[in-house]
Formats: C-alpha cells, structure tokens, sequence
C-alpha cells in the first residue's frame, strides 16, 4: 500500500513535535531522579559501607540504579503519551496507522541497547576484579586476592544449623562467635560438614556457599566503622534453615587480640581433641559421625558410642 | 505445485484393509480418567511390592522409614499403569500384533464427557490442558498464601518449621514444573494448527500423552505434603535432596514426569509448525505466537533432557546409595548445581518466552496496527533462546566453583537483555498512534509491560556479580523472578483466556468483573512484590521463616496484599466458571475484530478444523491498512487455489 506524500510528511512532523516532548518530559524526569539516586538515596543504600566489598556493592548498586531509572522512565514517560494521546473513544473505532518499522529507530535501539549492555558487563567485571571478589566466594584457589601483607584467616564452618569458626592464627581454636578486628583484611576460608550452606555476613559484603568438601574462600578488609553484623545462612540447608543466624562484631584491634587470646587459653582443652585445622573436612573420615577423631583419639582407635 | 485440496478423510484407517491384507481391529477400550486411575492403583501396589521384593535389605535412606527403592518402583510402575489404563498402548500393540486399529468414527460435536479421555483432538487437548494448567495454578497458589500467613510475624508460628520448608518447596515447584506448559499446553495445542491452517496436530497421540503425563505428574508432586515434603525447594541441591525422605523422591518423579510432557508437547509442535503450515504460509507471514511456540519447543528439547538424566542421578544416589553428587565419595555437589541449572536458566525462558509471544501476538489487535518490527520480535524470541543455555552459572557466582568465568557469565547473562529489550521496542512501536482498545485483554497486556519492566531491570542487578554478592539468595531475587514470572506469564495468561473464551467456548465473560478482576490483580500484585524488593535489600533471605523484627510491618503489608491478589485471581476465576456454567451470554463470530485465521473459522470450530486446506495470503496483521480482505482463503477452488500467491506482506 503506497502513502502519499501528504501523509508521510504529517507523519514525520507530528512524531517531531511529540518526539520532543517526550524527550524533554524524559529529560527532566530523569535527571531529577538520577539526582535523587546519587545524593539522597546514594549514601544510606544497602548493604552501608562497613567493609571495602559492601562499599563495592553499595557503589555497584548505585550505578546500576543510577542508569536503570532513565531507562524506567523511557518506558514510562513514552507508555503514558501513548495511552493518552492514541486510544480509540466512542465515535471513533478504526484503526491506527499501519506502520510496519522504522529503519532510524529500530537501528537507534540496537545500538543502544547493545551499548548499555556493553558497558553495564565491563563495569562489573572491573569492579569485581578491582574489588577482589567484592566479597564473593571464589572456590579454593582464589584469582583475585587482596595485597594485604597480613591477612586475619577466619575459617567459618558451617553445618546442620549453626556457625562455628576456627581461628588458624590463634592455635587453630574453634569459636561459636565471631568478632573481627577494625582495619584488617580478612580471609574467609569457608566450608561445610554437611549440606550446601551459604555464609552471608551482610553488613560485611561477604557471601559464599559452604560446600562440604570445598574451601571457598572470600576477602574484604574492615574499616574503621565499629559494629554488629549479621550472619545468616543463604542457601536452603534444611528444616532449620531459617533459624540459622547469628551476629559478630567489628570491634577495636587491641580489643580483638585480647579477645582471641583470651578464648585461646579458654578453649585450648577443647583445641586439643578437635582434628587438626584444615581446609576441609569430611565426617565420614573423621569421625564426626560419632567418636574421637583418629589421630587424637586418646585410647589409640576410634570409639562409637 | 499439486496440494490435495480436497476435503480430509480425518484420522482414520484405509479403506482397503482386505486388499492389502490387513485385519481391522476396534479399540480394546476406551480409555478415561477412571480406567487410568485403577491402572495407577494397581501398578502403584504391584511397583511397591517389586521394589521390596528385590531391595528389601537395602537400608533405608535417612529420615524415609522405606526402602526407597520401592517408592521409586511404586511411582514408575504406577505411571505405567495409569498410561495402561487410559489406553495408550492399545494403538502400538494392536499395530505390532498386525492388526490395523480402526478409531470409531466421532460426532462433529465434542462431548463434555470427551474431555476426560484420551483424546487425540488438538482442540480437546487444549481445554484439558486450560483447566488442568488453571487448577495447577490454583493449588500452587493456595499453598503461596500459606507461606505468607507464616511470614505475617518474625516470632510467631503457624507453621512447623519443616511443614513451611515443605509448603515453599511445593509452591516453587509446582509452579515452576507445571507452568512451563501454561501457554503451550492450552493456546499451542488448540490455536497453532488454526493458526497455520492445518486439520491437526503431527502427532495427535504424543499430544494426548504430553497432556496425561502432567496429571500424574501434579498428584504424585502434591502427595509429596502428606509423606513429609521435600525440604530442598524447587532447586534440589545435593547433598540435602539425599537426605530427603520420600517426598523427595516424588519431587524427581513428577518433576521427571512433566519433563515428559514436556518432550512430547514440544516434539510435536516443532513437527506441527515445520511440516503443517498450509500453503502461503511463509515463515514471513507465520504469526508470533507460532514463532514462541517453535522456539520455545526447540529450547526444551534441548534443555529438558538435562534435566531428566539429572533427576535420574538423584534417584540412584538416593535409591541405591551410589555418590555422584555429594563430595568425599568421589562425587560433586556442584554437578547437580550445574546439571540442574543448565536445564534450570532455559526453563525460565520457557516461562518468560510464551508470554511474550501471546502478548505480542495479541497486542495489534486492540492498537489496531500491524505487529511493529515483526522480524525483530521474532529475532528476540530467538536471540533469548539461544542465550538462555549461556548463563546458567549466574546461578552459581557465589558457590565457589570457577571464578574465572564469571565475566562471562556476567557479559552473556546482560546480554540477554538486548533480544528481551527488542520486544519493548515492538511494543511501543506498535502502540505508536494506535487506536488502542481499552478492552480485558488489553489491560492484562500493558500491565505485562508493566510488569516485566521490574523484572527485567532487576535481572540486571542480579546478573552483576559485585551486585548479586548483595542479592543473591534474597527476597530480592524472589521478586525479581516473581516479576518475570507471575507479572509477564501469568498476566499474559490471563489476557489470552479472556480473549479466547469466544472462540473456544463461544462465550464472552463478563466484562465488568473483568475489569474489576484486573485492577484488583493489577495493583495488588504490585502491592505484593515490590515491597519484597527493599525486604530482600534490607537483607532476608528465602526460604526463611524467621526474620529482622525491624522488616515485620514491610512483610505484613505484602502479606495482606497477597491476600487481596489471591481475591482478585479468585474474582477473575469465577467470571470464567461462572459465564461458562451459568450466565453463557453468546460472545458473536469474531467479538476482538482480529484478522487471525483462527478467527476465521469461528465458533464451533469444526471437528476437522478446515473443511478444505486453505491458502494463506498475508500475515494477521495488516490492520489500518484499509485492506479488508480475509487473511486465508478457506474455500480455494481447483487447481487454481494450489498456486500460491504473494499478498503485501
Ligand atoms: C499467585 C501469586 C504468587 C504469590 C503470592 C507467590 C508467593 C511466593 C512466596 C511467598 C514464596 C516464598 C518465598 C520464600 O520464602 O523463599 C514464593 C516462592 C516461589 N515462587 Fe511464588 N508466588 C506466586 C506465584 C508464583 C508463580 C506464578 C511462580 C512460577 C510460575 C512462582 C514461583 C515460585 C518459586 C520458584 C519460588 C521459590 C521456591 C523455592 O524457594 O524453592 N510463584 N512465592
Ligand atoms: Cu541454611
Ligand atoms: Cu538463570
């Protein structure tokens, strides 16, 4: 079907003369909200900034929010102008105007579309390599690892419903707390002794999956924000799931070493009969399945009781 | 070109048996609901006594107090049977004995009672499918109104903590495994062979078992909460599923179950679009919703099977004590996670992308315009297809499996949202001075953009590891898939019903309740699920039901809201039962003015669907063109009708 020239030219003004309407509506809707997303949501957005890698996420979330809200508005703004202005009313039932494409536009959109998505993959993939993970598991042998000279190794162990922690640095002693020392790096060696589990401390940034068998191994390094955190299992582990939480502290550094020192000789009866620290640990091997551990047993061989 | 136009014999058998020394043989009997439960009985008992007959020493399986092997055994054999009882085997083995089956022949109307055998009509399968899918839905939904009952307080309990892990588990689930046929099952199977123009489906009895498998499928998935549920959510990660008692292994039999089905509706939809179209219908002129269904059909059979030989691992590991997927006797946990998300990321284009397909499909009809940068919109559905088997480890950034491949994942997972972004496009070009129709349907359609829009920006988030480090694992998550999932499905869904009851039902619902349904579910589903988005920022997890006392006023207010939505599904619910058993107001031949050639053949459709094959002249939708000419030419005449011709599309 051939359009007349009348029609094509009515056609191109008029989607000039709503065109930029939408686009000025756009325009000041978004620089607006993208204002609002930077400096008044911007500074209080989850998960704070208690560490380096929940700071990386804070940052990674609002950039994201930052250019997901013009993209919001696009939709909007054009979605509204359109149910308004070109709805059929009582008198007038025909058709609309069968336009089948539009080579600028959908050219536009390609591009854009694939630009955006571009940058959107590269920003990430720099944030986490910068961000050393920003706090993610990255498996038993990490590739990207802060320079700390001194790192603080927490191992957490997870299992059937609760946390426990082991402390290498400090005789290899096992606590049912945690706390952490202010301005530290931290080291996560995570691990389970029964199903998937998944150590999130929230307000620290850090989330792995504690895989029985596996050392999945996490990084962030504690500023000078004192605090509690939260621990909370992520992953579905059972009827208990939900009730598998707990809190730590980020507390001073002298206050940390008296207090890991303290627990050292507190637990170091206890020390003694636990299996030698490691990066993993399987029941079936160990013994956990109900006796002393082999090698420490004090009668020379393992007891079933 | 010679194309037999003349008018189809129907299914049924040659009429020179003797000649060709063949013997007829009738149907042994004719299968049906009740026939296929007393086969499901008897193979469940006879499964059940073979499993501890042959594994009786076997120990049991942690917290199961059964020998597992006989769970399995019963579950399979019973499917057997039930199979047995519907009358299934009765054409192959009468073919294998010699004997040439003969069907009787059958009444151009379609009785009530038809509905509950196995019929080999595309247009019976399609409205088992439609109440079947609407009653999965239903029950599925029951149980989401229970998990948010629970989380109405932090502290106190309605629920014991296994029996909520149990309703969780059972909701995701089933939703998840049956609602991948929402659209296919009910629209593909009644609406692909009107809209290509064909007399039936390619393979009318895998068609009828693709709808009998999710039967047994749906019951042996739900009797699962009286043998003590499953406690791993739908996602089934090892090494918990191990322990898991014998609703778990329910959980593999009916998830095993609809995988069938899935094969056997996807098989014969691939077959059905290639090899059915009538003549002059290009792949140009072939309507979007064919296109969802193809590639969409394609994705499954490629990606179910995974999800199958996984199931299957599973059961051996759990049944008899093999070690594949739980580590420190040489298996691997992460297997299952991979294995389960290979099939798992696709499955979630199988939900996302028959949604669309329908939407776009349906849209031009109340814009009065044709489909805007038809080609693109195909391109999308395609490009999103064949991407979804790219990022299945976006599941997995925070496992501790292979950090490396994380920008990759990251890079492949954002790139989906390019061919998603096209189906934006071609929405708001086609709305583009429209003349739109503020009809059901089309509210349901513009809140699926709605809709989608939050789900869609929010799979960004999650596909940014730095980002995805906060989210994963959270409520966040939840209504992100919550959003993609029940906001672009099932609203699409409940357009398509509103739109099709005239043609498949010859009835036209109650356009006030429907509106009063629609805004109902409009706002209060987003009343529910974007409040979950902050609860999961502010850090709750899933599947939990104990959380910050600080996030109990957000929780109750999405709880009540899920209320009001579960009223407003219900209000829409009635509308359709009611109209259909009651009130019955005639709904005319073509109530929307579409060009479909479904439409076309109108109500009743005729058993046989087309009287001749007809010749299909140019897409559905040329509307505004001022060229009123019916898309296809049901009646072609002679020779002539063979030579196909171009129309402007
Ligand atoms: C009818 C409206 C719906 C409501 C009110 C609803 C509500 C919920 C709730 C409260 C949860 C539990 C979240 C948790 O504690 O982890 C949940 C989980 C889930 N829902 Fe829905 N839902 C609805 C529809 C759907 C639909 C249509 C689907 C998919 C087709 C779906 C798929 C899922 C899945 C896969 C899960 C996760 C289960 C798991 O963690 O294993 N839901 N839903
Ligand atoms: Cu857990
Ligand atoms: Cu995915």
């Amino acid at each position: 079907m051939a359009m007349t020239q009348e029609e094509r030219n009515e056609r191109r003004e008029y989607a000039k003369k709503a065109g930029w309407k939408i686009f000025a509506i756009w325009l000041v809707l978004s620089i607006i909200a993208v204002a609002l997303i930077l400096y008044v949501w911007g500074p209080h957005m989850p998960p704070g900034d208690m560490t380096t890698s929940a700071a990386s996420q804070q940052f990674d979330f609002k950039v994201l929010t930052a250019m997901v809200a013009p993209v919001l508005l696009m939709v909007w703004v054009y979605g509204g102008w359109s149910l308004i202005n070109f709805h059929a009313t009582k008198t007038d039932r025909g058709d609309g105007i069968p336009l089948r494409g539009n080579r600028k536009v959908q050219g536009l959109w390609y591009v854009g579309s694939a630009v955006l998505v571009l940058f959107l993959a590269g920003f990430g993939t720099y944030e986490l390599i910068n961000g050393n993970g920003v706090g993610t598991g990255e498996g038993p042998s990490p590739i990207w690892k802060p320079t700390a000279k001194h790192m603080l190794v927490v191992q957490v162990i997870a299992q059937q419903w609760r946390f426990t922690y082991r402390w290498p640095q400090f005789g290899g002693m096992e606590t049912t707390s945690i706390n952490l020392p202010a301005n530290t790096t931290v080291q996560f060696d995570v691990t389970s002794l029964d199903v998937i589990h998944d150590f999130w401390a929230y307000q620290l940034g850090v989330k792995a999956d504690a895989n029985p068998d596996v050392n999945n191994v996490a990084y962030t390094t504690t500023s000078s924000q004192l605090g509690r955190f939260t621990v909370r299992c992520d992953e579905l582990c059972g009827i208990w799931h939900g009730a598998m939480y707990n809190y730590g502290h980020v507390v001073s550094k002298s206050a940390f070493y008296s207090w890991a020192s303290n627990m050292e000789t507190k637990n170091a009866s206890v020390t003694k009969l636990l299996p030698p620290f490691a990066t993993t640990y399987t029941p079936s091997y160990s013994g956990a399945g109900g006796g002393y551990y082999p090698s420490y047993d004090p009668n020379g061989h393992a007891v079933t009781y | 070109m010679a194309i037999d136009m003349t008018p189809a014999a129907g299914v049924g058998a040659p009429t020179d048996l003797e000649a060709r020394g063949l013997k007829a043989a009738k149907p042994w009997f004719t299968g049906n609901l009740l026939t296929a439960l007393i086969g499901g009985a008897i193979g469940y008992a006879f499964g059940h006594w073979l499993g501890n007959a042959i594994a009786s020493n076997y120990s049991v399986v942690a917290s199961g107090a059964q020998n597992e092997v006989a769970i399995y055994l019963s579950l399979i054999i019973g499917c057997v049977g039930w199979f047995v009882g519907l009358g299934t085997f009765n054409y192959p083995i009468q073919k294998l004995l010699g004997l040439e089956p003969i069907d009787p022949p059958k009444s151009e109307k379609r009785t009530f009672l038809e509905h509950f055998s196995y019929s080999t009509d595309h247009k019976v399968v399609g409205v088992q499918y439609l109440f079947g899918m609407l009653l999965y839905f239903l029950v599925a939904g029951l149980l989401a109104l229970g998990i948010r009952t629970e989380l109405l307080s932090p502290v106190n309990h309605i629920w014991a903590p296994d029996t909520y892990i149990e309703i969780v588990g059972e909701h995701g689930t089933m939703m998840m495994m049956m609602m991948t046929s929402v659209i296919m099952g009910p629209f593909g199977n009644y609406l692909i062979p009107l809209m290509i123009g064909s007399k039936k489906m390619a393979f009318p009895r895998l068609e009828a078992a693709s709808f009998w498998f999710t039967v047994p499928s749906f019951l042996i998935l739900l009797s699962a909460l009286w043998q003590g549920g499953f406690q791993s959510g739908w996602t089934g990660y090892a090494p918990l599923s191990i322990q898991g008692g014998p609703g778990q292994s329910d959980y593999d039999v009916a998830f095993a179950l609809m995988g069938f089905s899935m094969i056997c509706a996807s098989i014969n939809m691939v077959a059905t679009i290639i090899n059915y179209r009538a003549p002059g219908l290009r792949w140009s002129r072939m309507p979007i919703l064919a296109w969802g269904m193809i590639t969409v059909a394609f994705t499954m059979l490629l990606s179910v099977p995974v999800l199958i030989d996984g199931l299957y691992v599973m059961s051996l590991d759990r049944g008899v004590r093999t070690a594949m997927l739980y580590a420190g006797h040489g298996g691997s946990s992460f297997l299952w996670e991979n294995l389960f998300w290979f099939f798992g990321h696709p499955e979630v284009y199988l939900l996302a992308l028959p949604g669309f397909a329908l939407t776009v499909e349906l849209l031009p009809v109340f814009a009065r315009k044709p489909v805007f940068a038809l080609k693109t919109s195909t391109a999308g559905l395609i490009g999103v297809a064949v991407l979804s088997f790219f990022v299945w480890q976006h599941h997995l950034f925070m496992s501790g499996m292979n950090p490396d491949m994380r920008p990759l994942f990251m890079l492949t997972t954002e790139l989906i949202s390019i061919p998603t972004g096209f189906l934006y496009l071609v929405a708001m070009g086609t709305v583009w001075r429209g003349k739109i129709r503020f009809e059901v349907p089309m509210l349901f359609l513009l809140a699926v953009f709605w809709n989608f829009l939050w789900g869609g920006v929010t799979g960004v988030y999650n596909s940014d590891v730095p980002v995805d480090a906060l989210v994963h694992g959270s409520f966040f998550v939840m209504a992100h898939f919550h959003f993609t999932i029940m906001g672009q499905l099932m609203f699409a869904v409940f357009a398509g019903v509103y739109y099709y009851t005239p043609l498949i039902f010859g009835i036209r619902l109650n356009d006030k309740l429907g509106k009063i349904s629609f805004w109902i579910i409009f706002v209060a589903f987003n009343s529910t699920f974007l409040p979950l988005f902050m609860i999961g920022l502010l850090g709750q997890p899933r599947r939990v039901f104990e959380y910050a006392v600080r996030l109990q006023h957000l929780n109750q207010w999405v709880s009540i809201s899920a209320y009001v939505l579960g009223f407003g599904i219900l209000l829409y619910v009635i509308n359709l039962i009611w109209s259909l058993a009651v009130t019955r107001t005639p709904a005319g031949p073509n109530p929307w003015e579409s060009r479909g050639l479904e439409w076309q053949v109108g109500y009743p459709v005729p058993r046989d669907n087309f009287i001749k094959i007809p010749v299909v002249h140019r897409d559905p939708y040329g509307y505004g063109t001022g060229d009123d000419t019916p898309v296809a030419d049901l009646n072609p005449v002679g020779d002539k009708a063979a030579v196909v011709t171009g129309g402007d599309a």
